[in-house]
């Protein structure tokens, strides 16, 4: 059984952020979860979707955070209670869905989580959403830590009803990705069927009624801001005419500090939780007594903004600081030494945070750094090295418009097979723009996952307008990015999963694709012919590189490799391996002082996958004891 | 309006700061030491990196325990460094203060461009050495090689655990955290994760594995 449904109430659990949310869903009963995986949110799903196994919890990987958003919508229309979650830039992908639903409202409650990812650990931007709550007038609510994360997921469904507005649960990578002991309370029952009552006047958004709903919209808006009023979520603690508001996790390094510094006497902190509508009478009324004050939030000035406006309003006059050039960024993650300096060197407390040792100063040199690569077997490394050469013997020089997933690590040298990127989907119609100005050779890339994302519209535009490029497939069977989730093409899934299939070839040819080659990467002499052909040819081509997964495949299957290989003693010195192919199982060996290194391949990290063999004569076979 | 939160009767502050490379364990081996803490009454707080960087690239996670609410560690303020790699160890330097307990894996995995010659590996000797001067304590040692010998390669999160449990400095006692792992962890490598932990135990006991011993003698783990 999941862990998220052991445990008695009052019993306390390690949960990640993630799971907290999902355990304080259960505890409201939600009977749907709709996802599209990515990093910090993806366990949001990856739990939700055990628990679906288990239980009669409706969960769907849906195609996109739009669909997973509108799948929610209708499901909160008919009375049930909804989670949706996403990483940040999902909710980009979702907006069309989120600016209208909040005018159409919601009957069960619905919670959206957005996960923004400051630092960009595994993102294409750094956004801040709390702008989103703002701009479509809805309720949100900004977790600290895994406890607040569980308490908010649960107390957001009530709140969502009782406004009859989605709530959004905005995180960030530090709560999502952090575990923390939450007390667990218990578990309610689901709601049956739901009912969906027909009431076009008030859900069917043409003109007249989205007027009328805006003025609902505008009014639920000011019963929100009487729930923040009151909402336990937004405290006051410590005393002092010095002020600190701060949210998120940046409230934890406010805590850490004040304690730290000796501040507990000195300065006030209110901690905001919920902070769309902000609690105006609330800060105010801090505000008012205070000759200081301090705003610490990472990402944008979204509550200093908010304060800022406040305070001119009721005529405080209060100096309020945040974000500048010597006090925070908006730049990246915060961490409790940075906010305990900037705490001190605001309100003028002598403080030396520790000395801190350069470990290259140190060592006086340059450390190595460590990039993340495509792993060993890997069929996105094998298909990018056929485009490679197929491009050079054709004496071309490629466009290479990329994507979202693993294949964006083919950016990194020796590859170097990345040539733009801006967000999921983006290959298909970046290469036609490219190609269309230019008449480059454009050969764009897109993983399986993000084709049936974002890709199908691009698609269908470039077979319609007649744009001219070739767009590479690559399909290996799953998401593997996020942590192999399925989507409608995915050749590999988790026993028992209940998708119907639909094979990316026949959505392809579906969409009009005249032009189309299928081949499997790893069949070294086929795939080069294959590319070959369709790099040389001109209109809209399509190349399907069908191989899974290797990492996914082996931890389905449980199936062990069945030979390794190794390189032989006449390897010269002609490195194409690793100028060409770089897999991460090969280096080069230093020779003695004054002798050229040799090429080795590592036989841990050798996956068997027999590809370099291929192309290689002095690289051959080992042979296998049973051990292996 | 008073604190809600729920605090500990000052418990000491304990920061600990692992660091790896993607597929070594360095989740597991935090989120043991989390588990340990939570039963043993505490409040830990364990971040973890997830995502873009497990491919190949720096895993680095963090275990707070004591009186705190911030998941982080920043630069200069780790109590215990636990380095599953040579270089990532060293890297982990900026963490560090003078009183800071660092666990070393002797054992390199080649960086990406050492392999195609881009960059040189420093020598394992030379940076341990200069990782003593600026540190409390260092013990350091093959983790690989005693979690091959326990029958895992995989191990060597349970090598450093049970060095580190038997360092003293946990609050908790190492049969505390060798009974997490025997029930989190999958009971089909249980016989050697037992082993490689013991094993773990027994460097940290071995004179020679310590290139910078602590002024303080450990407490009884």
């Amino acid at each position: 059984m999941s862990e998220l449904l052991q445990g008695r109430p009052g019993e306390r659990r390690l949960y990640l952020g993630n799971e907290a949310i999902v355990r304080g869903a259960l505890e409201a009963g939600v009977s749907l979860v709709s996802t599209y995986p990515g990093t910090p949110a993806s366990e949001i799903g990856d739990r939700a979707y055990e628990i679906a196994r288990q239980t009669d919890l409706y969960f769907e990987y849906s195609v996109n955070e739009k669909v997973a958003l509108e799948v929610a919508a209708g499901a909160a229309a008919a009375g049930w209670r909804a989670l949706c979650a996403m990483k940040h830039v999902g909710l980009n992908v979702a907006a069309d869905a989120l600016m209208t639903l909040a005018y159409v409202g919601v009957k069960g409650g619905l919670v959206i989580v957005s996960a923004d990812d400051p630092s960009l650990f595994s993102s294409q931007n750094e956004q801040d959403n709390r702008y989103y709550a703002k701009m479509a007038g809805l309720p949100m609510l900004e977790p600290a830590n895994p406890r607040e994360a569980k308490d908010m997921a649960l107390a957001a469904f009530g709140l969502s009803e009782k406004l009859r507005l989605p709530v959004l649960l905005r995180t960030t990578t530090r709560v999502n990705h952090t575990r923390g002991s939450v007390t667990l309370g218990p578990l309610a029952p689901r709601r049956g069927l739901g009912y969906f009552e027909k009431k076009p006047f008030s859900k069917v958004m043409v003109p007249a009624v989205a007027r009328q709903a805006h003025v609902r919209l505008l009014a639920a808006e000011e019963q929100a801001k009487l729930a923040s009023e009151g909402s336990e979520f937004n405290r006051v603690y410590g005393r002092g005419d010095w002020g600190i508001i701060t949210s998120g996790v940046a409230a934890a390094y406010v805590a850490d500090a004040v304690i730290e510094l000796g501040l507990a006497d000195r300065v006030r902190v209110l901690k905001l939780g919920f902070t769309h509508p902000l609690p105006a009478d609330l800060i105010a009324e801090f505000l008012a007594p205070l000759t200081k004050v301090l705003v610490v939030e990472e990402l944008e000035p979204y509550l200093e903004e908010g304060i800022r406006a406040l305070a001119q309003a009721r005529g405080l006059t209060v100096p309020i600081r945040g974000k500048a050039p010597e006090l925070f960024s908006r730049l990246f993650e915060y961490h409790p030494g940075l906010v305990r300096e900037k705490i001190a060197q605001y309100f003028g407390i002598p403080y030396r945070g520790p000395a801190v040792a350069v470990p290259e100063q140190v060592l006086e040199e340059a450390l190595p750094e460590r990039p993340p690569n495509l792993c060993p077997g890997c069929p996105h490394r094998a298909m990018y090295y056929s485009v490679k050469i197929a491009l050079q013997e054709l004496g071309l020089e490629g466009i290479f418009p990329t994507d979202i997933g693993c294949y964006t690590l083919g950016l990194l040298p020796p590859l170097s097979m990345a040539d733009f990127l801006i967000c999921m989907g983006s290959s298909v119609s970046t290469g036609a723009g490219i190609s269309r100005a230019t008449g480059q050779k454009v050969v764009a890339f897109i993983g399986d996952s993000t084709f049936f994302h974002a890709g199908l519209p691009a698609l269908a535009n470039a077979v319609h307008n007649r744009h001219d490029f070739l767009l590479i497939i690559l399909d290996n069977g799953t998401t593997a990015m996020t942590g192999s989730q399925p989507h409608p093409g995915v050749s590999l899934v988790p026993p028992g999963y209940p998708g119907e299939h639909v094979p990316i070839e026949r959505v392809v040819k579906a969409l009009g694709v005249t032009q189309l080659w299928v081949v499997n990467p790893f069949k070294y002499k086929e795939a080069l012919a294959a590319t070959k052909e369709a790099v040389a040819a001109s209109g809209l081509r399509v190349l399907i590189s069908q191989a899974p997964c290797h990492l996914y495949a082996q931890r389905l299957t449980g199936k062990k490799r069945r030979a390794r290989f190794q390189v032989a003693d006449e390897c010269g010195e002609c490195r194409h391996c690793l100028e060409y192919f770089g897999c991460p199982a090969m280096y080069l060996k230093a020779g003695a002082p004054g002798e050229p290194g040799r090429m080795v391949i590592d036989e841990d990290l050798c996956s068997g996958c027999a590809f370099c063999v291929q192309w290689c004569e002095c690289i051959r076979p080992v042979k296998m004891s049973s051990k292996e | 309006m008073p604190s809600t939160e729920t605090r500990n009767p000052k418990p000491e502050n304990l920061r600990i700061f692992l660091t790896g490379v993607g597929g070594q364990g360095t989740l597991l081996a935090s989120r043991l030491l989390g588990e340990a803490a939570l039963a043993a009454g505490l409040n830990p707080l364990v971040s973890e990196t997830h995502g873009m960087a497990q491919r190949g690239g720096i895993v680095i996670s963090t275990v707070v325990l004591g009186d705190l609410q911030s998941p982080l560690i920043s630069p200069g303020e780790a109590d215990v460094v636990l380095g599953f790699e040579a270089l990532e160890a060293f890297r982990a330097l900026d963490r560090c203060h003078g009183q800071t307990l660092v666990i070393a894996n002797r054992a390199a995995i080649v960086p990406y461009p050492v392999a195609v010659g881009q960059a040189r590996y420093p020598e394992v000797d030379r940076m341990l050495d200069l990782l003593s001067g600026q540190v409390g304590a260092l013990l350091a040692f093959d983790a690989g090689a005693l979690a091959r010998r326990a029958g895992s390669p995989l191990a060597v999160n349970m090598v450093l655990l049970g060095a580190l449990a038997a360092c003293g400095r946990l609050p908790f006692p190492a049969a505390a955290l060798l009974e997490t792992i025997a029930t989190r962890t999958n009971p089909k490598f249980l016989d050697s994760n037992c082993t490689a932990f013991e094993m773990g135990a027994d460097a940290a006991g071995e004179r020679a594995n310590w290139l910078k011993r602590p002024d303080h003698p450990a407490r009884a783990g």
